[in-house]
């Protein structure tokens, strides 16, 4: 059933289909992608991506219209119970036990999973202690804070030593403190040899986490590869903003021609106005520092006086509006 | 990329390893045990939510106008059994319908067990054997206060093994009942769903009254027998106080059995719609 090279793949969605009754498209439309043992693999995309649905499908919780699901190899669809004992689910809602204590929560999760008392005990007490909630234990969670909940709702997940852990919009919401307490935690669970999917909608958390990330919009999966190499696979890597005063009437239209015709500038257009300072956007490959110097000559040569230069590396939001032609937010 | 040289980490850790029927066992105890739990912290709620409607009932009617004169000493041994009845039923369909809008609406608390390692229905099987248990606590409680209001209550010992029977099959037969609304009832309808749904089936249930008295008014009598509290309350009845007139006991028996099979299939395809998309 498990044969080895299907092992080496922690989670595997292979022409995934989700079409909600009553609905007009699919809110998961033909989605493939693998995701490697002990990797952190982000899903990014704006709201309504399908995102949590395909979360949903891997989770055991939606059941999928077409195609198949393996979780360590395992088909969701055929054996859920066999799949819930590999996966942890933190969702995107609270859904912690409001009639329990802090530890309660964490202990009856790994009774619902078998795991045997003197066991659970000890996780409950290196969870709260790793979660900074040990101070909380015997509290009801009915009035934490929302990085206080997610931080339970991390700790409780992994009360039953989960091999894939998912992580629906695990910092949606959170204080700037919360969201980097959260994201430590993540990156320390990866050292202990945890396989994280993770679903956001904000590139940074997808850039700072992610070995890889998967962008999908509409239900499907538009590229697939670690953030660093989808940002080089961008036609141009970085954008040069320089503010120009042009020369006359026709200064911006002879700057426009001439910046354009630069080696190394893939395209150039105007950004702002502001009274006669004109900013005009170059999209560079290649190194931008050494541009600066031909692109100041270049001004000087059509009569414009430079007044300020900003480089600005490509980021997973500029792939993001390559791809579809909109911005994530 | 780290993925290479981490760990790979692919199977349960040994202490999870049991075999799949054990495991799924210990996982429904663990499950039960989060609601007696639960119960057990609030159990004062628990006691007034089950007791104080039948105490005043018992009290008013049975006691008070007794006492004036309004109603006979008899009508307290008949109305003593309805109510115990009453109690069961109503327990055990409050003790599935509320939680489970609540869980499934907004508190989403149930997600964490439907994630467990076990099957869906074994999950909505015990929300039924609880509410079932707690139906079962409030009716054996019922006896001591109907003592202590009326200064006995009627009781047979040959009467005792349908009494029970009647008992644990009227508590599922609620249960069951009390999930289907829960589950088909979308949250923001459920105070209209219960005004619908309640206040009818206090009164049709036979339970402030025996059905074979109803032959007068044939259609009230048609509509109470489509209650399944009516045969709670008459099997109750043919357990504790034969001589009234009622609804032999294997009737009672088999139209439970029948309702059990109806609510049961009910309550649990509206189960499974609410906890998978």
């Amino acid at each position: 059933m498990v044969d080895s090279a299907i092992n080496l793949t922690a989670v595997e969605v292979r022409q995934l289909v989700k079409r909600y009754p009553k609905a007009q498209t699919d809110a998961v439309d033909r989605l493939s992608f693998g995701v490697v043992h002990g990797e952190i693999f982000g899903l990014l995309g704006p709201n309504g991506a399908g995102k949590s649905t395909t979360i949903g499908v891997l989770t055991t919780r939606v059941r999928p219209t077409a195609g198949q699901a393996l979780i360590a190899g395992v088909d969701v669809v055929a054996t859920p119970r066999t799949v819930r004992r590999l996966l942890g689910v933190v969702p995107q809602r609270n859904n912690l036990d409001r009639s329990l204590s802090v530890r309660q929560n964490l202990l009856f999760h790994a009774a619902y999973h078998g795991v045997p008392k003197a066991l659970r005990t000890r996780r409950a007490d290196a969870l709260l202690e790793q979660f900074a909630l040990t101070d909380r234990a015997n509290d009801k969670p009915e009035y934490f804070s929302g990085g206080q909940n997610q931080r339970m709702m991390i700790a409780r997940a992994l009360m039953h030593d989960p091999t894939v852990l998912f992580l629906d919009e695990p910092t949606t919401g959170l204080d700037p403190a919360a969201r980097l307490f959260v994201w430590d935690r993540i990156r320390e669970l990866r050292e202990t040899g945890v396989t994280i999917v993770l679903t956001t909608h904000d590139m940074d958390e997808a850039a700072a986490l992610a070995d890889r990330v998967g962008i999908v919009d509409s239900g499907r999966l538009l590229a697939l590869d670690s953030p660093a190499a989808l940002v080089r696979g961008l036609a141009a890597g970085a954008t040069l903003d320089v503010a120009v005063e042009p020369a006359g009437e026709s200064g911006t239209a002879r700057l426009l021609d001439r910046l354009g015709d630069l080696a190394g500038v893939q395209r150039c257009e105007q950004v702002g106005i502001a009274g006669a300072v004109r900013t005009i956007r170059l999209h560079i490959t290649g190194d931008a520092g050494a541009l600066v110097a031909r692109v100041a000559a270049a001004i000087g040569d059509v009569g414009g006086r430079l007044i300020g230069v900003e480089i600005r590396e490509s980021s997973l939001e500029d792939v993001f509006i390559e791809l579809t032609g909109r911005r994530l937010r | 990329m780290t993925a290479t040289t981490a760990p790979v980490h692919t199977e349960p850790a040994a202490e999870v390893r049991a075999p799949s029927w054990m495991l799924m066992a210990r996982s429904f105890g663990s499950v039960l045990r989060r609601d007696v739990v639960v119960t057990g912290k609030d159990l004062v709620a628990f006691l007034a939510q089950v007791l104080l409607q039948p105490f005043f009932f018992l009290f008013v009617f049975g006691k008070l106008l007794t006492g004036l004169g309004y109603t006979s000493h008899d009508y307290a041994s008949l109305l003593f059994p309805g109510l115990v009845a009453l109690t069961v039923a109503v327990t055990a369909i409050q003790a599935t319908a509320f939680p489970l809008v609540a869980e499934f609406g907004w508190t989403k608390e149930i997600e964490d067990r439907l994630l467990a390692p076990l099957p869906l229905w074994a999950v909505a099987a015990e929300k039924l054997l609880f509410a079932s248990l707690r139906a079962i606590v409030a009716a054996a409680v019922m006896f001591p206060i109907g003592i202590g209001v009326l200064g006995s209550v009627p009781y047979r010992a040959a009467g005792l093994g349908l009494l029970v029977g009647v008992a644990l099959l009227g508590s599922l037969v609620g249960a069951c009942i009390g999930m289907t609304i829960g589950t088909f009832v979308p949250p923001t309808k459920i105070n209209i769903a219960f005004a619908l749904i309640f206040t009818p089936l206090l009164f049709t249930g036979a339970t402030q009254y025996p059905w074979p008295s109803l032959a007068s008014l044939r259609w009230f009598q048609v509509v109470t027998a489509a209650n399944p509290i009516t045969y709670v309350s008459e099997g109750m009845r043919a357990a504790l106080v034969p001589s009234i007139p009622h609804i032999p006991g294997w009737v009672c028996v088999l139209a439970l059995l029948a309702s059990l099979a109806v609510f049961g299939t009910l309550g649990m395809v509206g189960f499974r719609r609410r906890a998978v998309d």
